[in-house]
C-alpha cells in the first residue's frame, strides 16, 4: 500500500542552527501524496512550508539542517543519502520550480542546452535525441516556436515564458514528483492562470504527482486534492480540498479564509487575524496559535494540542472545544 | 553593496526577523568580534603598535639618532631584541619611532583621498549627467598612471619629506575610492527609502548626509582599511627609492634601503623593517576583510 | 452631484529611451480625474505603466507631454521651489516595506523626516510627540520609538510607511501595490487601517494594484490600464458585474476563486503573453491578445467613451454576456 505513495513523510523535523539557538522550521510533520496526486501546503511566510519543499529536495543549507524523520519517495529512504546519491535523484525522479524562475536558470547559456543537460546526465542520450526531446517538451509546456526558442538566453523571454521553461526543463526526465514552491506569485494573474492550467494538465496527462506550497487560497482551491494547512512548523488541519473549503475546523484555517476578499460583495472591514506570527525561537507554551486565536481558552494557552482524527482523512490540531462548529 | 533586498530574499529576511539578527553598525562589529578571531587580533595588534610608536621615548632607553660606536652591527640580544645597525643604534628603538612616520603615512594620505574621493564621487553619483561625466573621466585618466611613478614625479617635483608624501599619496589614491563612492551611490539612489525621501520633499543635501553617506559607510570603512596598506607599501618603495622621507627622519622603507648594504652580515638592519611591513599590511588586510564580511548584508545571512 | 476634482491629467504622456533610438511607451495619452476624498484604483498587470503613471501624477518623475492639475492649479513644468506647497499635499507609500525604510535610521527619525524637512514643529520635543501621535494613529506601540526597521516584521514595517507618508497631512496618498509582499492575514490587517485613516483624515487614495480582489474591497472607483492606456475607468461595482471592456473580464475570469467547486467551469483564459511597451501594435494595443479583434482594431487607435455607465475603449463593447 506504501509503495503507491509517491511521496511519504513522517514525522518530518527540520530547522536552523542559529547563535541564539536552534530554530525549529518544520516540527514533525507527516504528508503523503499518492500517484498523480496534486497537494498542496498552505500557509503565510515563515510557517515552515518552503523548508519541507527544501528537505524534500535535500536542499537545505547550512545553517539548516533535517533533525528527525523520514522522507520516503517511491519507498525509497532519501534522509541520510549522501550529495551524490541525492544528485541522481534530483531532475530525474523529482524536480522542483521555484517563485522566480530568473534566479534559477543560468543566465549566460541558453535554454535548450540547459534543458539537455538534464537528459545528458540522467538518461545518458546522446546530443541528437535529448534536443529532439527537448523540443518535444518545449512545444508540450506551450512555447511557441520551440526551434527559435532553444537557443534564446533567459533574459530575452517573459516573466510568463521563463516559468514555463522552469516546467518544461522540470518535466524533462519525466520525474514522479514536481515541487511547486510558489510558482505564480510572481506572475501577474493572466499569466498564472496558464501555468497553473499548465501543471494540473501535465500531472493528469502523465501520472506525475505534485507538491504545491502557496499562500494563496484561490491557486490552492483551484488546483489541490488534498490540502495541509501550515502554522508556526506544524500542520494545523488537513483535509481533501471540498471538505477544508466548506468545513474547516482550526480557527487559523478559518482566518484564513475569512482573510479571502469575496469578489460580489462589499463589507466596510475585512476580517483580519490579529497580531503577528509568533517568533519560533520563543514558541508560547501552549498552541503555538493561540495568541491569536479569538476562541482561545486558558487550556490552550497551556497544553499543547496533538492532531486528532474529526472524520477520515480530515485532521485538526486544536482543543475540541476550540474548533469550528462543522 | 547597498543594503537593499530583493524580494527573493524574504525567505533569509523572514529567518532574520525571527532570529532578531541585527544591521546596525554596532552589532555588526561587535558580531565580527565574535566570529572573526583573526581579525580582532589584527586590531589588537595594530592599536599596541600605535601605542608603542606614540610612547617610544618613554619605553625605550635609547636615542634613535645618535649611536653607541662601541656597539655596531651587534645580532639581538637580551639588551637590543633586534639588534643595533652600523652606527650602533637599536633597531627597534629606530623600528617604532619609522613606526610613527610609516603609519602616518598609511593614515593621513588615505583619510586625505578618502574625503577627496567620497566627496566627489557621492556628487558624481547623486548629480549624473555632465557633472558624473567629467568627474569620472578625470578619475579615470588618475588611474591610467602607474600610480607608484606618478607619486614619484609629484614628489622630484616638490621635493622629499613627509608632508609632500602625503599630498602625492592622496592625490594618487582618491580615483579609485570616488569610483566606489559613486557606484554605491548610484545605487543607493534608485533605493526605495532614498525615493520615499524625495517624495517627501527633502532636500538633495540633506538626503546625501542623512541617507546616502551612513548607508555608504560600511563599505568606506572597508576601503579605508585596506587603502592604509597600499599606502604603506608605497611610502616604502618611495623612501627605498630615495624619493621619500629623507634622513634624518626615519620610515621602515628608508631603514630597508639602509640596511641593504649590511644584509649579509647584519640582515637584522633591513629585515626588522621588512617583517613590520609585512605584518601591519597583513594585519590590515585581515581587520578589513573582517570588516567587510560583518558588514555585507549579502554575505551575513550565509 | 458635483464633486471636488482634486487632481485631474490630460493627454499624459511619460516615455522613456530605449536601446536603438527605441522609445518605451510607459503612459500614453492618459486622462483621469481624481475625485476629492474617493479611492481610486489603477489596476493592471506588471509592466502595464500604472506605478509609472502614479508616479508622474505627483510629479516625481516629469511627464513627457500633457498636464496635471491639482486643486486647479497646474502643476506641470513648476520649478522645485513652486511646487514645494503642492509636494506636501501629494504623498507616496511604497510596495516593499523592506526596502522602503532606510535601514540605518530608528523608526522615530523615518516618520520625523517628513516634519522635519518642513519644520512643522517648533522644537524636539514637539517633533516627537508628533510622532508618537502617527505611529499611534497607525498602531504601532510606542515603546517602539527608538527601534530600526529589521526589527520589524513586515506588516509593522508598512504601518511605519504609512505614519511617514500621513505625517505632512495630504490631500492626496499613492498607495503603490502597498500590501502585495504582505502576507493575507497580515494584508487585511493593513486595508482595514488605511480605510480607517481615510476616513479619519479625509484622504484621498489612488490605489495601484495588480491584485482585482484587493481592489475590489478597497476602491469606489476602478481605472484598468493595459500596455500605458486606460481601457476601462468606472464605478468598482459596475465595472466588476458586469465589465465592458475584454481585457477587463479576461482579468476578473482569471482569479483563481478560494472555492474547488469553481474547478468545475473552466473558463476560456486570455492567451499570449503582454506585448512590448517598445514596439506597442497599432490601432488598439490590446488586438493581438484579443478574440474580438476586427480589422478596425488594427488601424484605429479606440478613445474612452460612455458605454453602460463608465469609460470604455474599445470598438466591440459592450460586448453581450
Amino acid at each position: 500500500m506504501d509503495n503507491d505513495l509517491t511521496l511519504k513523510i513522517e514525522h518530518l523535523s527540520s530547522g536552523f542552527f542559529t547563535e541564539r539557538g536552534y530554530v525549529p522550521a518544520v516540527d514533525d510533520v507527516s504528508l503523503s501524496i499518492g500517484k498523480g496526486q496534486v497537494v498542496g501546503i498552505v500557509g503565510e511566510s515563515g510557517c515552515g512550508k518552503s523548508m519541507i519543499a527544501r528537505s524534500v529536495m535535500g536542499l537545505l543549507k547550512y545553517p539548516g539542517r533535517i533533525t528527525g524523520g523520514s522522507i520516503k519517495l517511491a519507498g525509497q529512504e532519501l534522509t541520510g543519502m549522501s550529495d551524490g546519491q541525492l544528485q541522481r535523484i534530483r531532475g530525474k525522479d523529482m524536480a522542483m520550480i521555484f517563485q522566480e524562475p530568473m534566479t534559477s536558470l543560468n543566465p549566460v547559456v541558453p535554454i535548450g542546452k540547459q534543458m539537455r543537460e538534464a537528459l545528458l546526465l540522467h538518461e545518458k542520450m546522446d546530443k541528437i535525441s535529448a534536443k529532439a526531446e527537448v523540443l518535444k517538451m518545449l512545444e508540450h509546456v506551450g512555447i511557441s516556436e520551440p526551434k527559435k526558442r532553444y537557443g534564446a538566453y533567459p533574459h530575452e523571454l517573459s516573466g510568463g515564458l521563463r516559468q514555463r521553461v522552469m516546467i518544461a526543463m522540470a518535466m524533462i526526465c519525466k520525474p514522479k514528483l514536481l515541487i511547486a514552491d510558489e510558482p505564480t506569485t510572481a506572475l501577474d494573474v493572466t499569466i498564472e492562470a496558464q501555468i497553473l492550467r499548465l501543471i494540473r494538465s501535465l500531472s493528469r496527462e502523465t501520472g506525475m504527482s505534485v507538491l504545491l506550497i502557496s499562500h494563496n487560497l484561490g491557486v490552492i482551491a483551484q488546483m489541490c486534492d488534498t490540502v495541509y494547512v501550515m502554522y508556526a512548523g506544524k500542520i494545523v488541519e488537513q483535509a481533501d480540498a471540498y471538505t477544508l473549503f466548506d468545513r474547516h475546523a482550526h480557527p487559523y484555517t478559518k482566518g484564513l479564509m475569512d482573510s479571502v476578499i469575496d469578489l460580489k460583495s462589499n463589507p466596510r472591514r475585512l476580517p483580519a487575524i490579529g497580531g503577528v506570527v509568533p517568533n519560533l525561537l520563543h514558541l508560547p507554551a501552549g498552541c503555538a496559535f493561540s495568541p491569536r486565536c479569538p476562541r482561545a481558552m486558558d487550556r490552550c494557552r497551556e497544553e499543547r494540542p496533538e492532531l486528532e482524527e474529526l472524520a477520515p482523512g480530515h485532521l485538526c490540531r486544536c482543543f475540541e472545544e476550540g474548533r469550528e462548529r462543522l | 553593496m547597498a543594503l537593499f533586498r530583493s524580494k527573493q530574499d524574504v525567505f533569509s529576511e523572514d529567518l532574520a526577523s525571527q532570529i532578531g539578527e541585527s544591521q546596525t553598525l554596532g552589532v555588526q562589529l561587535r558580531r565580527m568580534a565574535r566570529r572573526n578571531k583573526l581579525a580582532v587580533a589584527s586590531a589588537v595588534f595594530l592599536a599596541l603598535l600605535t601605542l608603542a610608536a606614540i610612547f617610544v621615548p618613554i619605553l625605550s632607553p635609547y636615542d634613535p639618532v645618535i649611536g653607541d660606536a662601541s656597539i655596531r652591527l651587534k645580532p639581538p640580544s637580551a639588551a637590543h631584541w633586534l639588534g643595533t645597525d652600523e652606527m650602533g643604534r637599536d633597531v627597534l628603538t629606530r623600528l617604532l619611532y619609522g613606526a610613527r612616520i610609516s603609519l602616518a603615512v598609511g593614515v593621513v594620505p588615505t583619510l586625505i583621498s578618502m574625503i577627496l574621493g567620497v566627496a566627489l564621487g557621492v556628487v558624481a553619483g547623486y548629480v549624473g549627467g555632465m557633472t558624473d561625466y567629467i568627474l569620472m573621466r578625470l578619475a579615470d585618466v588618475m588611474l591610467a598612471f602607474p600610480s607608484l611613478l606618478l607619486a614619484m614625479v609629484i614628489m622630484y617635483t616638490l621635493g622629499g619629506g613627509v608632508l609632500n608624501i602625503f599630498l602625492a599619496l592622496a592625490l594618487v589614491g582618491w580615483a579609485s575610492v570616488a569610483r566606489v563612492a559613486r557606484s554605491e551611490t548610484i545605487s543607493l539612489k534608485e533605493s526605495e527609502y532614498v525615493q520615499a525621501a524625495k517624495s517627501i520633499g527633502v532636500s538633495g543635501g540633506r538626503i546625501i548626509r542623512r541617507h546616502i553617506l551612513p548607508n555608504c559607510l560600511p563599505a568606506l570603512i572597508v576601503l579605508f582599511t585596506l587603502n592604509i596598506p597600499s599606502a604603506i607599501l608605497s611610502e616604502s618603495s618611495l623612501s627605498f627609492l630615495g624619493a621619500g622621507v629623507q634622513l634624518p627622519n626615519s620610515s621602515w622603507g628608508l631603514m630597508v634601503n639602509m640596511g641593504r648594504q649590511f644584509l649579509y652580515n647584519a640582515p637584522w638592519i633591513s629585515l626588522a623593517p621588512s617583517a613590520a611591513i609585512m605584518l601591519v599590511v597583513l594585519a590590515c588586510n585581515f581587520l578589513g576583510d573582517g570588516l567587510r564580511d560583518a558588514l555585507d548584508p549579502h554575505l551575513n545571512n550565509e | 452631484m458635483a464633486r471636488e476634482i482634486l487632481l485631474s491629467a490630460r493627454g499624459l504622456v511619460k516615455e522613456f529611451p530605449a536601446k536603438g533610438h527605441k522609445r518605451v511607451h510607459a503612459v500614453s495619452d492618459v486622462d483621469l480625474d481624481i475625485y476629492a476624498g474617493e479611492t481610486l484604483a489603477l489596476v493592471g498587470e506588471s509592466g502595464c505603466g500604472k506605478s509609472t503613471l502614479g508616479r508622474t501624477l505627483i510629479q516625481l518623475i516629469p511627464p513627457t507631454a500633457g498636464t496635471v492639475t491639482f486643486q486647479g492649479h497646474e502643476i506641470t513644468g513648476l520649478s522645485a521651489r513652486a511646487f514645494a506647497p503642492y509636494r506636501r499635499q501629494m504623498q507616496l507609500i511604497f510596495q516593499d516595506p523592506y526596502a522602503s525604510l532606510d535601514p540605518r535610521m530608528t523608526v522615530h527619525d523615518i516618520v520625523a523626516e517628513p516634519l522635519v524637512t518642513y519644520k512643522l514643529c517648533p522644537d524636539k520635543a514637539a517633533v516627537t510627540q508628533r510622532v508618537r501621535e502617527l505611529l499611534d494613529a497607525v498602531g504601532i506601540p510606542d515603546e517602539f520609538l527608538y527601534r530600526y526597521p529589521h526589527q520589524f516584521s513586515g506588516g509593522q514595517r508598512q504601518r511605519i510607511g504609512i505614519a511617514r507618508a500621513i505625517a505632512l497631512q495630504p490631500r492626496l496618498i499613492i498607495c503603490d501595490e502597498p500590501v502585495s509582499a504582505l502576507d493575507v492575514s497580515v494584508q487585511s490587517q493593513i486595508l482595514n487601517l488605511l480605510k480607517d485613516l481615510q476616513e479619519r483624515f479625509g484622504l484621498t487614495y489612488l490605489f495601484i494594484s495588480h491584485d482585482l480582489s484587493v481592489v475590489r474591497f478597497m476602491a469606489d472607483r476602478v481605472a484598468v490600464m493595459f500596455l500605458g492606456r486606460l481601457c476601462e475607468v468606472g464605478d468598482t461595482k459596475t465595472v466588476y458585474e458586469r465589465p465592458a471592456h475584454p481585457y477587463t473580464r479576461f482579468l476578473l475570469d482569471a482569479i483563481p476563486m478560494a472555492d474547488p467547486r469553481a474547478r468545475e467551469t473552466e473558463k476560456p483564459l486570455l492567451q499570449g503573453e503582454i506585448p512590448s511597451p517598445i514596439d506597442v501594435p497599432s490601432g488598439c494595443r490590446f488586438r493581438t491578445r484579443c478574440p474580438y479583434a476586427t480589422s478596425r482594431c488594427r488601424t484605429e487607435e479606440p478613445e474612452l467613451r460612455a458605454v453602460d455607465g463608465r469609460l470604455v475603449a474599445c470598438h466591440a463593447a459592450p460586448l453581450d454576456r
